[in-house]
């Protein structure tokens, strides 16, 4: 192998120190994915770490290059592909922001209906995985990972209904969405967020009446104000550490503006702080859900029904910046538009890809059990690392 | 119905007990997942056999049939021997637990001193393991166990000297006959409170979650078992389990009064076994409900709680004894 | 220099030179501390471009910083001295558009594997390049 990386990975060094080199390879059960963290030990505490990524490159950017507005939606759910509807929300808002193109207020509504109820699928995801790395897969963390993922699927048999799909769909197209909502769908909303939000009372208790999993979690991977907003941290990250930056409040975007909620913050920095950040963003998108259900105005759900051609979107020339507040931070589409109906160059900012870059920055002088933990509360997804 | 010391029948016991052994371990894991998908809202081994009873069965024969996949730079002896060496003192433990009055292997009078002192030589085989895989995982979870099996063995023996206090003899048929009155778990405030020790300290030196920091999935993958495959994987899964239903038989005997019951006398050894389970299964209910902690934290609550604790219940069983005057309570 | 916006977003493109200078101005006098994120364009014939967007999150406004640089160059100073999130995105750009950021600690390849040659996303890079044994 001529990657000179993987020599340092092989050597022990006993040579005097106590330094040993120890790889928390691409296949790891806590890895959240492919990542590669090649950590220099001294005991138990960790003194260096060079964090590889790239496993799961993909080329999106060069894709969207090749691809048109129609087709490139369903792509574009696959970045962060735990959350997809908020990845595929970013790039039709670019595409719309860039060529001006209006978005009826009914597709307004589904849009945040979709996102809100995202938010609580991901959710429910990282609070499985989380304490699944910190309990072991034969232990109490696999309790809680198999309760939230039964929420989970309640959520994602929501979206079937809607979209046909559970994991990636291709709901959002430019100009509005593809489909409009089945009938009953409203109620089954209703029912299930109604189950998640008396499930998560137990978690919550379950969890935090626990004096191991206190002890595990507060203190560990503390992250300064200063650090947080250097990095580029957004979402829960940047909420955990003091800094009340929600894009859904700073520029809203879909109708935001018309539903009231609160935006939770703590200033601790550390894991249990983001944890907490977190339980109270799924009553928040609980609540939103219930007021855009209520407020559902009818009309029509795109400004351009119908695909009759890939090439049908043609958006003249400018560029924009849109972003979407996404279940683990800022999604970010940076799209310059040339007349044809591709784009010329689109840069996707995925949140994990900053939220993952503080890790060199927080984990020297931590045990390893804590970089699993600190790893779990960051919550990448290497969908939007790597792209 | 006395012991006969006959080497012959010994033997035969020893044989029906190291098989009656090795079937309870392979059906307690059975009972093991079973217990955990009900706490998961699942259903568990439900295909194999009616109702999964014939899971571990096809467990064993697969583990039987899978290839035995040895690293190349594995120290052959250390690692091939690891598994044995870890496998026989868990074994050994049973050899001076009695079943019921008069029926065990060999019940010594040093009974209980025998079976702690055995049952903290699994660490040899245990590091062995960790050492001989050549592997960085197994050998940092290698020195975590080493770590916190000895720190845990101590409040583990002082805690089971408790009930030999109260009883005032080492032999481990004389405690059980002593509780045919009160089992030592009723003798509020100490026997109580022995006993919730005696749980954390059997969880703690078998490395059950919450103190499965040595195997800690997420982190180490298996441990010291990571590099081990096919049968040798099999012996070693057998010594943790029988490690863990010998302490249950232990808890069992010291402080719930091994074979007292009503009904009749034969009914003694399948009291027993019900209060061994009993045991076990409160152990697993505690695992399947608890994230683990971080090794520094392990080994703080054993030396900075769990010992200063235990010494602290073994001086006050002690001084109750005296204060009532005599040995035996 | 040049800038324009509409309403609290503002661009500011600077030559190649005044890049870090820009960069401090930013953090320090303007406030913005949150650092979005950094990329580069290819114009083809009018060379790279690197463009990026820093944000003051108190005041709630943000800055897209721009600076060309000339056809056939491409190199250009660091931002991680000002900002700590610009490394991993600065080797993104060098990666991706072979831009060399002088003043990075770091800089090596983040997406692909070191051995790769070429940089994508250049428009001079077909999209269906073989690259044993990659494709």
């Amino acid at each position: 192998m001529s990657d000179p990386e993987a020599r340092k990975v092989i050597e022990m060094g006993y040579a005097g120190s106590e330094r040993l080199t120890m790889n928390m390879g691409p296949q790891h059960p806590s890895a959240h994915g492919v990542f590669r963290a090649i950590l220099s030990l001294e005991g138990e505490t960790v003194v260096d770490i060079d964090a590889v990524i790239g496993y799961l490159h993909r080329c999106h950017e060069k894709l969207a290059e090749t691809l048109t507005y129609t087709q490139y939606p369903s792509i574009a759910s696959k970045t962060d592909y735990v959350a997809a509807m908020t990845s595929e929300l970013a790039y039709v808002r670019a595409a719309e922001l860039v060529g001006k193109i209006e978005v009826p207020k009914r597709a307004q509504y589904l849009r945040v209906i979709a996102a809100e109820l995202q938010r609580i699928a991901s959710h429910c995801l990282w609070l499985g995985t989380w304490t699944l790395d910190m309990g072991g897969a034969l232990g109490g963390g696999a309790t809680i990972f198999l309760y939230c993922i039964r929420e989970r699927e309640w959520v994602l048999d929501l979206f079937e209904a809607l979209v046909g799909a559970r994991l990636l769909y291709g709901f959002h197209q430019v100009g509005g969405t593809r489909y409009d909502i089945p009938a009953g769908w409203d109620k089954k909303v209703r029912d299930t967020i109604a189950l998640v939000e008396r499930r998560l009372d137990e978690y919550e208790d379950m969890l935090e009446s626990n004096a191991f999993f206190q002890v595990r979690t507060q203190g560990v991977g503390v992250v300064s104000r200063e650090l947080a907003q250097e990095i580029g941290f957004s979402g829960p990250l940047i909420r955990g550490s003091g800094v009340g930056y929600d894009i859904r409040r700073a520029e809203p975007y879909s109708s935001y503006e018309d539903f009231d909620f609160k935006v939770p913050v703590e200033t601790a920095g550390d894991c249990y702080a983001r944890y907490r950040v977190r339980m109270a963003e799924f009553r928040e998108s609980i609540k939103i859900v219930r007021q855009a259900l209520d407020g559902l105005p009818a009309g029509p759900i795109s400004s351009r029904p119908g695909v009759k051609s890939v090439g049908q979107v043609r958006i003249a020339k400018g560029e924009a910046y849109a972003r979407v507040e996404g279940a683990r931070g800022e999604v970010g589409c940076y799209l310059i538009a040339d007349g044809s109906a591709k784009p010329y160059r689109m840069k996707w900012r995925g949140a994990s890809f900053s939220n993952l870059s503080v890790l060199p920055h927080i984990l020297i002088g931590c045990k390893i059990a804590d970089v699993v933990a600190i790893m779990g509360s960051v919550d990448p997804v290497f969908g939007e690392v790597d792209r | 119905m006395k012991l006969d010391p006959t080497p012959l029948y010994s033997a035969i016991v020893a044989f029906v007990v190291l098989n009656a052994v090795i079937g309870m371990v392979t059906y307690v894991t059975l009972l093991e997942r079973k217990f955990a998908a009900r706490m998961q809202s699942r259903i568990g081994p439900y295909r194999v056999g009616p109702h999964g009873l014939l899971q571990p069965i096809a467990d064993a024969l697969k583990l039987m049939m899978k290839e035995d996949v040895v690293p190349r730079l594995a120290d052959r002896g250390v690692y091939n021997l690891a598994p044995v060496v870890f496998l026989i003192p868990c074994m050994l433990i049973f050899a001076t637990v009695p079943f019921a009055p008069g029926l065990g292997i060999a019940d010594l009078n040093i009974g209980i001193l025998f079976f702690l002192a055995v049952s903290a030589m699994e660490i040899v085989g245990l590091f062995m393991g960790g050492w001989g895989s050549n592997n960085k995982y197994a050998l940092i979870s290698a020195m975590r166990a080493v770590n916190q099996i000895i720190s845990y063995d101590l409040p583990f023996i002082f805690i089971s000297l408790v009930p030999v206090v109260l009883a005032g003899s080492l032999k481990l048929s004389d405690i059980a006959a002593a509780q045919a009155g009160l089992w030592y778990v009723f003798y509020f405030p100490l026997g109580t409170v022995a006993f919730a020790a005696y749980i954390v300290a059997t969880l703690a030196a078998e490395n059950r979650v919450p103190f499965d920091i040595l195997e800690a999935e997420s982190e180490l993958i298996a441990g010291f078992r990571v590099e081990y495959s096919g049968m040798k994987f099999a012996l070693i899964q057998l010594g943790e389990y029988a490690h863990m239903i010998g302490t249950s038989f232990l808890g069992a005997l010291l402080f719930l009064g091994a074979w007292s019951g009503p009904g009749p006398a034969w009914m003694g050894p399948l009291w027993f076994l019900g209060k061994a389970m009993f045991v076990f299964l409160l152990v697993t209910w505690i695992r399947w409900s608890f994230v683990r902690i971080r090794v520094d934290q392990i080994l703080a609550i054993s030396w900075k709680l769990l010992l200063p604790a235990s010494l602290l219940l073994l001086m006050a069983t002690a001084l109750m004894i005296v204060l009532r005057g005599g040995s035996g309570a | 220099m040049s800038a324009g916006g509409e309403g609290p977003a503002l661009t500011v493109s600077v030559p190649v030179e005044r890049w870090l200078e820009l960069g401090r101005f930013a953090k320090d006098t303007l406030g913005c501390q949150y650092f979005n994120f950094s990329t580069a364009v290819d114009w083809k014939e009018q060379g790279l471009e690197v463009v990026a967007r820093v944000e003051n999150l108190d005041a709630n406004f943000h800055l897209t910083l721009r600076t060309k640089l000339p056809a056939g160059e491409t190199r250009c100073p660091s931002l991680v001295p000002v900002w700590r999130g610009a490394n991993w995105m600065e080797r993104e750009c060098y990666d991706m558009f072979g831009i060399l950021f002088e003043g990075h600690p770091d800089l090596r390849r983040i997406l692909l594997p070191q051995d790769w040659e070429g940089h994508p996303l250049l428009k001079s890079y077909a999209v269906d390049t073989p690259h044993p044994p990659y494709r």
